[in-house]
């Protein structure tokens, strides 16, 4: 069971020398007790207490990174079932497989259309994370040239070996184990040589069970034989098994705080028809894998993918933002209209997705009000008249515009008085209170 | 300590509701788990997707998904049958675009010669979609219930601006109705209580807590989805146990990412496959968080989805 902050603390040294940067050991005893931090952090802690906090204090799925340096991805660490509770904190990793059997020049080909892969979306940079090279061949030395070659054509990216046979997978592990590859994966069979690569060369380790139930059997073997750092695959392949196997590995990790299943999920989604891998993969992604292996990243695929994976995994808490500025909406002129409204997003989302229903060439001001909608920013005072002028003056749309004039949404018709005041010169103009009636009130208003 | 399933039962249960008729009639709902564990539960039904057409040519449709109905969809009825019989659609969604103010701006009648027309054309359940302006929707589905009289019909939207009209012609006429909200569970919970309210029978309804795209707040309505499910399971909240409708193709065929043209944006890939992939994302997204009944638009999309669901069923 966890221990409370209390309890905690009175295994702490109880110094308050603030090396782990907490003032007091109380302080970094109850951010412990919420998971929020490690027990490594406090280097004075004593052999004795490291063991009793150890199994306590560790958080329910353990996390890690796979790969070394900048590009590292974190996985594991989650907290909850559904993402209402709290955010979905480490998003999950997305790979793609290739096999040792193509060329050269094949493989040199993917490793850089990976290593080229990233976009930005929403002010985040999203890219395909990792490559599987899988052992195919039944060639230990092609094997090894392969892994060799990928990791040298995508030196940022982080590496999956995907290879079931300890023999070929020693040599390749060894040759890459400064990327801290994933080694995938250990069966029953295997797990004491796989174990014993995994731990001479420190790296991660997947563990390979049919279901949950043999594969937590085989994680308490892998970690008896001295390795901590694991990877889940049930061998889920169909849909069905996913949700079924990942939400029973979630809530056994959660709810039960089941140590043996308390890591991070790997899912193979390998399908022949391509817009369905983009589905199944979007199915795991939800519901709760860490790693989802893709047999190609076309470049629709991977946008489609980034984007639901950046969806599930946005802080339902913070507010979605758009960036504070003038949006062009169906390349306006100067006579276009002028709207103006909040940087919450899903408000911005619904109004231009409205303007742009109605084919009326505009332009929309979103004003930063901390992801506020129109009248909750209103009611706390950060969609006032004042501020709005300010916003409007200093964006300078004054010169983009023949006419001064300023489209209010209806909800907040009351400012439209004292923003006239304030906005010396401009007209303003109070618009419809809901975003879809916008349409109709635009194209009354060209008529 | 040794590995139990982790099962979790339920007081709730989600209504069971069908629509159409004799041995066309579908029915949705009825599961007593969240989506899909049958480990733990019964899900009696699987989703179900309509073909959306609509009453005039599909003008405002992009390229991608208007191409493939250019031969049939000068004419609902040639549109629906196309529907029917080629594409093998279990239930098609007709929406009465053509209606609304800023486009033809139809008649309440002619709307109802059209839904006749189609009905008298194909066997499989139609749901009958408005225009979604609120004034409007009242008196077009009104005549558009009455029109369909004895073909237990879905009808809809019924909002929080209009419920009254329509309710009352789904109850004359003896239809299933949807009402819809905006992303907002106790927005969602609150016309549900107004509607039953006026002796509408819960288990006739189904409810559409607004659908939003891939990319545009998706995530949204992903999670007001699993909260209803959860307050009808888990809470047993009579009032949040209709299943769940997803209009996913309206929302979905407008966004920049199924428009934007690969020479303008090579980064973002092929049109066609982009387009198809986020249609297939977003309901894919609205089935695993529990949706029961999805209305699409293009056909590999969609057959995308019939393979999903099919894999997780």
């Amino acid at each position: 069971m966890a221990l409370t902050g209390v309890q905690i603390f009175k295994l702490l040294p109880k110094t308050n020398c603030k090396k782990c940067g907490f003032p007091t050991c109380l302080a970094f005893a109850m951010k412990l007790a919420q998971g929020g931090v490690d027990l490594s952090a406090c280097p004075d802690v004593s052999e004795e207490a490291k063991k009793t906090l150890g199994e306590a204090s560790a958080p329910p799925i353990r996390s890690f990174s796979l790969g070394s340096g900048e590009k590292s991805v974190k996985m594991g660490g989650e907290n909850v079932l559904f993402r209402h509770d709290k955010k979905f904190i480490n998003p999950c990793v997305l790979a793609v497989n290739i096999a040792d059997t193509l060329s050269d020049d094949e493989l040199a080909g993917k490793a850089e259309e990976v290593a080229a892969s990233e976009l930005e979306r929403v002010g985040q940079k999203l890219r395909i994370d990792a490559i599987s090279i899988e052992y195919a061949s039944g060639d230990a030395a092609k094997y090894e040239a392969a892994v060799k070659l990928v990791a040298d054509k995508a030196p940022d990216v982080a590496l999956i070996l995907n290879c079931k046979d300890a023999g070929a997978a020693e040599a390749a592990v060894k040759a890459v184990a400064n990327r801290k590859p994933l080694l995938y994966c250990a069966t029953d069979e295997t797990a004491e040589a796989m174990a014993n690569i995994a731990k001479t060369n420190s790296v991660p380790l997947a563990a390979c069970a049919e279901g949950p139930e043999a594969l937590s059997l085989l994680t308490e073997k892998i970690k008896g034989l001295g390795v901590e750092d694991m990877v889940l695959d049930s061998g889920a392949k169909t849909a069905k098994e996913i949700i079924e196997h990942n939400t029973q590995i979630r809530r056994s990790a959660l709810k039960k705080n089941f140590k043996p299943l308390g890591y991070p999920i790997i899912n193979y989604v390998i399908r022949d028809d391509s817009t369905l891998e983009t589905a199944i993969a979007s199915v795991a992604i939800a519901k709760y894998a860490s790693i989802v292996v893709l047999s190609s990243v076309e470049k629709w695929k991977n946008l489609a993918l980034f984007t639901v994976r950046q969806n599930i995994y946005t802080d339902p808490q913070v507010p979605m933002q758009v960036e504070q500025k003038i949006y062009e909406i169906s390349e306006p002129t100067a006579d276009s209209p002028l709207m103006i409204t909040t940087n919450f997003s899903l408000t911005y989302f619904i109004v231009s997705g409205e303007v742009e229903n109605s084919k009326v060439p505009s332009r929309l001001a979103v004003m930063d009000c901390e992801g506020l909608s129109v009248l909750t920013a209103w009611a706390a005072g950060k969609f006032t008249a004042a501020k709005i002028a300010q916003f409007i003056i200093e964006s300078g749309v004054g010169d983009q515009v023949s006419n001064k004039e300023l489209i209010l949404p209806g909800q907040v018709a009351i400012l439209s008085g004292a923003l006239e005041d304030k906005l010396e010169g401009w007209k303003i103009t109070v618009g419809p209170r809901e975003a879809n009636a916008l349409p109709t009130y635009l194209k009354s208003r060209e008529a | 300590m040794s590995y139990v399933v982790p099962k979790e039962s339920f007081n709730g249960k989600v209504l069971s509701v069908d629509f159409g008729k004799d041995d066309k009639a579908i029915s949705v709902g009825g599961e007593n788990c969240l989506p899909f564990l049958s480990f733990e539960g019964d899900l009696p039904n699987r989703p179900v997707i309509a073909y959306e057409i609509q009453d005039c040519p599909p003008d405002d449709w992009p390229d991608t998904v208007k191409d493939v109905y250019k031969d049939v969809s000068g004419d609902p009825v040639t549109w629906a049958k196309h529907c029917q019989d080629n594409l093998n659609a279990k239930a098609i969604a007709l929406r009465l675009v053509s209606t609304h103010p800023d486009r033809d701006n139809r008649s309440a009648e002619d709307a109802a010669k059209t839904i006749k027309d189609v009905l008298a054309a194909i066997n499989v359940p139609l749901i009958i979609l408005g225009s979604n302006h609120i004034e409007k929707d009242s008196a077009v589905l009104v005549a558009a219930a009455e029109a369909a009289s004895g073909n237990n019909c879905i009808i809809g939207k019924a909002q929080e601006g209009n419920y009254k009209t329509i309710v009352a012609a789904a109850l004359a006429h003896n239809h299933k109705l949807i009402a819809m909200s905006e992303l907002d569970i106790n927005l969602a919970k609150q016309l549900n209580i107004l509607i039953t309210q006026m002796g509408f029978d819960k288990s006739k309804l189904l409810t559409d807590p607004m659908c939003s795209a891939l990319g545009y707040g998706l995530e949204y309505t992903y999670s007001v989805m699993e909260r209803i499910r959860l307050a009808g399971l888990a809470q047993n909240d009579q009032t949040m146990q209709p299943p769940i409708l997803g209009d996913v193709g309206i929302y979905v065929w407008k966004v920049k990412e199924v428009v934007a043209p690969e020479a303008d944006l090579p980064e973002w890939g092929a049109l066609e496959e982009r387009g198809i992939a986020w249609e297939a994302v977003t309901a894919t997204s609205m089935i695993t968080s529990g949706t029961n009944l999805l209305i699409m638009r293009h056909p590999k999309a969609i057959e995308t989805v019939e393979k999903t669901i099919e894999e997780l069923t």
